[in-house]
Order: structure tokens, then sequence, then C-alpha cells
């Protein structure tokens, strides 16, 4: 009895993590769709999602929903930008000269951030934006925190699939993911496309930064890269380009991770992760939702 | 004697810039810190060069290269300590093994792996030198001796200026040779266009993989010589941003440029270690906020590297 | 003898069918044209015969052993070479380098005789030298040797994929669309050409060609194939005058 509801506890943790995995995949398997590139700023957009949010708490005390809207949209903005000042004047330029821009684009936040005279290379708590409750239901025990993640990534996922089945722009993103060609028939520009592209992207990686200070609340400026990189190897697990793939590989992720720390030991946490991707990338390249293609 | 031949103007610069550091030790005009340091840049170089094979000359873009040069000097450390070696004589068999269990590893992981392509195979690279990290931190389980996440300590000093630089000029020859024959003609032509390659007769698999091995053995070598260098190693000295040094320095050398990466090792090292002996530490940091965006704009405009060969 | 023979060859793509139940034979020695409007399979089909894809059914058999499912660079090896029909070269490469890479893919020194610098080494490197040097001279491309393939124009690049093709010293040459993008008078030197390089190479060709009067001049049979299968294979008179070619080209003009 008391092993089954440990291992609920565990899926309820799981779950909470993956949502927050969920979140950032979303941007990474959009941009890929699109770009076919791995955006490897895109964790530490997630980063300043959480430092906007620090920001705005610690310093000027603003209501949860307001931090909310106010983080996403300078998310989105640096997203935005990101994708002009970087990634736009190399879209013709070898594959590997754009990965290399977004490792810089990467490491740059990183280290711009880590200046003194900004924040610091350390760890900084993050302020409580509302007392934390526990609420006991016999079988294991969820907080308000967990609950307001469940909730958020819900909302949030509901109105992408709005933005991305019920908009002109989201329906030619998904048309760019799937074929260059078609898309350009839509009366899109493929401008827009990128920029709307890296704007949820960003929106949604701003979301999770949120979530995950006020869930394990200490925030660092490096703290986007295993996140990071852990979001993409959910993308590639659940197939890359394809939305509800990187939700359920987060899902996936995250569990995996939670479950590793629970029943083996937090330190294999992030050697299991990699050991997934190498069992996709060997196996099924293409991901649990992705067909095989053949190229020449 | 032939097989100097073709590097003969390479060895002699070599050795005229040899002695004249050599007369700046004796003199006591450079201090031991410099002489570390010029140490630390050929060791530098020579892991470089391996980068150089892999991603410059073949086109695999590795994000793990750290993890070679950590096993080497992991291992290193290890065999030095445990066999109490403090002799050059017996140092030589220890290096050897440093980079055959290197390029070994490098061999097992690349048969899978290689198999993938840029991007891709930039994942399973960072991955694989991630999983390495969480090896490393976790040592102490396995032995207590490699010390965890705690560090290596007391390893045996035993590279010194003679040994590094000899071994490494030796090593260079042989890359030469490798790459003005017909394998680093290869390579180039897998860069280029991995399927024109295969339909010419070139076993691209085989090729890619004796690429990736080779630049893991350079590696493995020039890990060994850091562990006995510093005498102290720790796990965060080989993790990602490690492998995005030696990245850099293969693109600040140019793509398939030796002499280029040997200078961009030095530059890279002077300029890294340089300016800690000239700035006040607050201002220090702002070296990696103005080195990612030097690493964008070169991208933007010489996407081969700064030294890259000019074709006509 | 019969060089190549194809049969009942099968590839899909999704659920595109674009080699469907395809076989025919190439004599030794003579020219196998390959027409057919876009998208008939044709390049599909060199990408089988090729090693590039490997066939959901069927079996190819060169020189009387079957070849199904080889790697390209092992298909290279025992005597197919290939063009590509959006041309691939070794860009950065120079004109010399692409074609000695062909020429030293055959193995003449391994590893431990290149980096000691032995005879072996000098012999081989020597001997691919004087051949690249000969490939070159034959192609016209002596003043350009040193520079690399992106640097040329078109008509130079079409001749160095082919010389790169010869250098792998092969029995048989698939050609895909070399004629693609050249005016009537640079067709008309191609095709003398390609008919040299059958007699001084000693190979035989199977070439894809939409240029109706090269193809029509230098094959001693033509396939003619829609979507994936073979309509018909006779003399270049016959496909000429054959209805069902006639009607897959509807609107295009024969000859
Ligand atoms: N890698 C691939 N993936 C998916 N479909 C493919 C692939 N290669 C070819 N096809 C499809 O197979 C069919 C045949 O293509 P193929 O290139 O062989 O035609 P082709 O006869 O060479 O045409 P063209 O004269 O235009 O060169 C086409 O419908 C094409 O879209
Ligand atoms: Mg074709």
């Amino acid at each position: 009895m008391e092993q089954i509801s440990y291992i609920l506890q565990q899926v309820v943790n799981g779950i909470q993590l993956g949502a927050v995995y969920a979140l950032i995949a979303l941007g990474y398997t959009m941009v890929y769709g699109v770009l076919r590139l791995i955006n490897f700023a895109h964790g530490d957009v997630f980063m300043l999602g959480a430092f906007v949010a620090y920001f705005l708490i610690s310093k000027f005390g603003l209501p949860v929903y307001l931090v909310f809207i106010l983080t996403m949209v300078s998310c989105a903005l640096v997203g935005y930008v990101i994708e002009k000042v970087a990634y736009k004047p190399l879209r013709d330029a070898p594959k590997i000269s754009l990965l290399i821009t977004a490792v810089g684009v990467s490491l740059f936040l990183e280290y711009f951030l880590s200046l003194k005279a900004l924040f610091t290379p350390n760890y900084i708590p993050f302020p409580k934006p509302f007392e934390i409750e526990t609420y006991d239901l016999s079988f294991f025990v969820i907080t308000n925190v967990q609950l307001l993640i469940f909730i958020i990534t819900f909302i949030s996922l509901f109105i992408l699939y709005l933005l991305i089945y019920k908009t002109r722009y989201g329906i030619a993103m998904r048309a760019v993911s799937y074929d260059k060609e078609t898309a350009s028939l839509m009366g899109v520009g493929i401008d827009g496309i990128i920029s709307f592209t890296f704007i949820i992207g960003a929106s949604l990686a701003g979301v999770g930064g949120i979530l995950y200070g006020i869930a394990y609340p200490q925030i660092n400026v490096f703290m986007g890269i295993m996140p990071g990189i852990k979001s993409f190897i959910a993308a590639v697990l659940g197939g890359i380009g394809i939305i509800h793939g990187a939700v359920v590989g987060g899902l996936i992720i995250g569990l995996c991770e939670v479950f590793v720390s629970a029943f083996l030991s937090s330190t294999f946490r992030d050697g299991v992760i990699f050991i997934i991707l190498f069992a996709v990338l060997l196996f099924r390249p293409m991901g649990i939702f992705g067909k095989r293609i053949e190229k020449v | 004697m032939r097989f100097l031949k073709e590097s003969k103007q390479f060895l002699v610069v070599a050795f005229i810039i040899y002695v004249i550091l050599k007369a700046l030790f004796v003199f006591g005009v450079a201090s031991s810190y410099i002489q570390q340091i010029v140490q630390y840049a050929v060791i530098i170089a020579l892991t470089s060069i391996g980068l150089n094979i892999i991603y410059g000359f073949t086109g695999q873009f590795s994000l793990g290269h750290a993890a070679f040069y950590g096993i080497g000097a992991y291992t290193s450390a290890y065999l030095t300590k445990v066999l109490g070696i403090d002799s050059l004589f017996s140092y030589i068999p220890v290096l050897m093994a440093c980079s055959v269990i290197s390029g070994l590893i490098g061999f097992l992981i690349g048969i899978p792996i290689l198999k993938l392509k840029d991007d891709f195979l930039a994942i399973a690279t960072l991955g694989f030198g991630t999983l390495v990290r969480v090896f490393f931190d976790n040592s102490d389980k396995i032995s207590d001796v490699l010390g965890g996440s705690r560090g290596f300590v007391g390893i045996p000093k035993i590279t010194n200026l003679e040994l590094v630089l000899f071994f490494t000029l030796f090593i260079i020859v042989i890359t030469r040779h490798m790459i003005n024959s017909r394998f680093g003609l290869f390579w180039r032509c897998i860069k280029d266009d991995e399927l024109a390659a295969s339909s010419i007769g070139i076993n691209t698999a085989n090729m890619k993989l004796m690429a990736f091995t080779y630049g893991c053995m350079l590696a493995g070598f020039g890990g060994a010589f850091y562990a006995n260098l510093y005498t102290f190693l720790h796990p965060s000295n080989f993790d990602i941003l490690k492998s995005i040094d030696f990245l850099i320095i293969v693109i600040i050398g140019g793509m398939g440029n030796i002499v280029g990466t040997i200078l961009a090792s030095f530059i890279w090292v002077g300029f890294i270690e340089g300016l800690r002996i000239i700035l006040p530490s607050e201002v220090l940091d702002i070296r990696w906020v103005v080195i990612p965006i030097l690493l964008i704009f070169i991208m933007m405009w010489r996407p081969y590297g700064i030294m890259a060969k000019k074709t006509k | 003898m019969k060089v190549l023979e194809v049969i009942n060859l099968e590839k899909s793509f999704g659920g595109v069918k674009a080699v469907d139940d395809v076989s025919f034979f190439i004599e030794q020695g003579e020219t196998f044209g390959i027409i057919g409007p876009n998208g008939a399979g044709k390049t599909t089909l060199f990408n089988l015969i090729s090693g590039i894809y490997t066939p959901d059914n069927g079996k190819i058999i060169f020189k009387g052993k079957d070849i199904t499912g080889f790697m390209p660079y092992k298909l290279s090896h025992i005597g197919i070479a290939r063009t590509f029909q959006n041309m691939r070269l070794f860009g950065s490469l120079t004109v010399l380098e692409n074609i000695l890479s062909a020429v030293l893919s055959k193995r003449p020194y391994n590893i431990f005789q290149a980096v000691f610098r032995t005879n072996g080494y000098t012999k081989g490197e020597k001997n691919a030298y004087n051949m690249a040097r000969e490939l070159i001279d034959f192609f016209g491309l002596n003043e350009k040797a040193d520079y690399p393939a992106n640097s040329l124009s078109y008509g130079e690049q079409r001749r160095l994929e082919l010389a790169r093709a010869l250098a792998t010293g092969p029995s048989l040459m698939l050609i895909d669309e070399p004629g693609a993008g050249m005016n009537p008078k640079e067709i008309g030197d191609l095709a003398s050409m390609i008919k040299t390089i059958k007699d001084k190479f000693s190979v035989t060709i199977a070439i894809i060609e939409h240029q109706m009067n090269l193809i029509m001049n230098i094959s001693d049979r033509i396939m003619a194939m829609d979507f994936g299968e073979v309509i018909t294979t006779s003399t270049p008179q016959e496909v000429k005058k054959d209805k069902r070619v006639i009607e897959a080209y509807l609107g295009e003009e024969l000859d």
C-alpha cells in the first residue's frame, strides 16, 4: 500500500517536471520544423523567463497573472530578436554555421546575465509568489504549486492548439514543417512564419521558466542548459517537428528522471536521459510519432 | 630523412621557436607560470588538431571532444599515480595507453553515432560528453583514487616542455602525412558531399570512423599531458564548455588548417590566461560575453574560420 | 554478354511507386538510353542500381553476380560509376583532387604506407597522378586543374563529373541527364564526347536524357518509362514511333 502511494507520488512529481519539459520542447520542435535548426539558445530563453519573473516578483511584487503576461511578452521579444539578429543573416549558410551561431547566442545570454553588474553566476533563491499549501489526497499529496503547473500547462497547450490550428500563421507554420513549397501558396511570407514560430516557442519557454522557478526555487544563469537539452531530447523522442510528440516526450522524460532519482540515485538521472537519447537515435530516429523518411 | 621531408620548413620554424622559448626560460625572463602556459597551449593545440580532423576535415560536428580529452586525462592520472610512474621512459607506454583508450572509446561510440549528421550528431556527441561527465562525477564510487566530484588529486608531475613539444611535433608530422594522402583527400570529399564520395568508391562509414578515432586519440594524448602538467583534475574541466573551447579554436584556426589551429591555440590560451594577468577580476568575466559575439560574427563573415585556406 | 540485368525491380516512397516492376538488361558495349516524362522513375532506377536506395523487391545482376543491396562504394569498386542529375562535385576540392579522389579510392596503398611515406605510397600517388592528368587532358580541363570545382562553368562541371566517374575505372557508366541546360551546339559536342568515351575507355553506357536528338543519336536501344513502369524497350526508330511513348510525352515534341 505504502509502496503504491509512493509510486503515485512519483508520478505526480514526474508529471510536474515533465510539464515544464513539454513547454520547452514545444519551442524546439516548432523551430526545428520550420528551420531544421536546433535552437541551442532556447534553453536560455527558458532561463530568462525565470529571471524576468524573479525580477517582477521581488522588485515590483506584481500579482501572479501579470508576472505571467509580462514574462511571456519579454521572452517572446527576446526570441524574436534572437532570430532576426543571429539566425536570419545565416539562413542560406551551411547548417553547422547556424548551429555554432546558436551555441554562441546561448553562451552570450548566459555569460551576459552572469556579469556581476547584472546577476551573478551563483544560485539565487526564487521568491515565493504565494504560500505553498499541500493537499492530502490519501494516496498521494499534491501542492498548489503542482496544481498551478498542471493548470497553466493545460491552458498554454489549449491556446497553442488554437494558434496553430485556427490561425493563418499557425496553419502556414505547420505547412512549412511538412513541406516548404505548399506553405508559400498560403499567402504568408516565410519570414512571418519564422517570427511567429520563435515568438510562440519563446513565450512557452518563458512560462516554463516561471513554473520551474516556483517549483524548484533556486535559479541560476546556467539553469537552462540541462533542461534545454533534456527538452530537446524529449522533442526527438516524440518525433522532432511533431507538436503532440513534444508534449508526450516531455512527460516521458520528466517521469523517467523522477523515477530514476526515486528508485536508483539522483546522480544517474542525467545519464539515463542520454541513454534514452542514444536508444532513440539508433533504433527509432524519427521518434515515437514520426514517420520514416528516405533522403538523398 | 624521407619521413621528415615534407614537414622540413614547419619543423625548422618550430625548432627556432623552441630555442627562443628555452633561452627565455633558462635566463629567467619568463616565469614558471608562463612556462606552464606554453605547455598548456601545446596540449590544447594537440587536442584541437584532433577536433580539426573530425570536424574541420571530415565535417563531423562534435560537441563532445572534451570527453575524450578527459578520458585521456583520467586514464593517465590513474595509471601514473597507481603505478607510481615518474620517469619519462615509463611514461611513454602510459601515453600510448591513454591514446588507445580514448581512441577505442571513440571508435566504439563512433560506430553507431557517426551515422547521424550535423545537428543530430551534435546532440549525440553532447550527450556522450554529458554521460562521461556524470561518470567522472561519480567515479569515486568505482575507485576512491578517482576522486569523483571532489576531483583527482596528487597526480605525478611528469609533463615538461621538451616532452610535450617534441611529442606533439612528431604527431603533427604523422597527421600531415595522413592529410596529404588519399585518406585526407577522402575526408575532405566526405565533408563536401558524402553521397558523391560513396559513389566514387569511398567507404564513407569507415573513413568517418577513422577520422573520429584518430581525432579522439589525439585528445587522449592531450588529456594525458594535461593531467601530468597540472597534477589535479576536476570533472568540470571536461564539460560542454571545454568542448566549445576546442570548437572555437578550430573555427579561429580555420577548418582544415593545421598551422592555423596551432596559432589559434596559442592565441586562445594567451587571450584567456593573458587577460587574467592584465585585467582585474571584475572585468575578466566580460571575456565570455565578447567571445560568443565574435563567434557569431565569424559565422556571418567567415563561416569556414578566420584562418581557413582561401580558395582561388 | 549481359553486363547488367534488372529483374522485377520495385521501389516505393510512401504511397508512390517510383519504380514499379521494372525489368531490362544491358549488353556489353552498348549505349542504353532511358527516357520518360518527369517523375517517371528514371533517377530512382539509377539510385537503385548504384546502391543509394535498396529495392523493395527484385534483383540486380551485374556481370552474372547478384549485387542487390550492395553499398554504393562497393558497386564503384566492382565497376559501376555514375553521374548525378544535379551534379554532385566536391565543390571545395580542385579539379585535380576531384579526379584523384576517384582514382585513389581503389586502395593503392594503406595507412601505414601513407604515414611512413614508403615506396608503396610514392608509387601509388604517382600512378594516380598520371592517370588523373590524362583524364584532365582528355576532358580539356588542363587550365582549370588547380581551381576548385565550384569555380568552374556549368559545362566544365558537367565534364568534370564525367571525368570523375571514369576515374573510378568503370565497366558500366550510369549518366543522368548530362545535356540538361545545354544549348544545341553543346549537345552536339556532348554526343561525340560520349561516343569517344565509350570507345576509348571501353565502357558500357546507360544514359537518361530528355534531349531527344541527343539520346536518339547515341543510343543503340532505348527504354521508355512512365509512372515507374517500362512502356517499351526498343531501337530508337521504333521508340520514336511507339504510340504509348508519344502519349506519355503528350504535348511534348519527339525529335
Ligand atoms: N527520396 C524520395 N522521397 C520521396 N519520393 C521520391 C524520392 N525520390 C523520388 N521520389 C518520387 O519518385 C518519383 C520518381 O522520381 P524520379 O526522380 O526517379 O523521376 P525522374 O524520372 O528521374 O524524373 P526527372 O525527369 O524529373 O528527373 C517521383 O514521383 C518522385 O517524387
Ligand atoms: Mg531524374
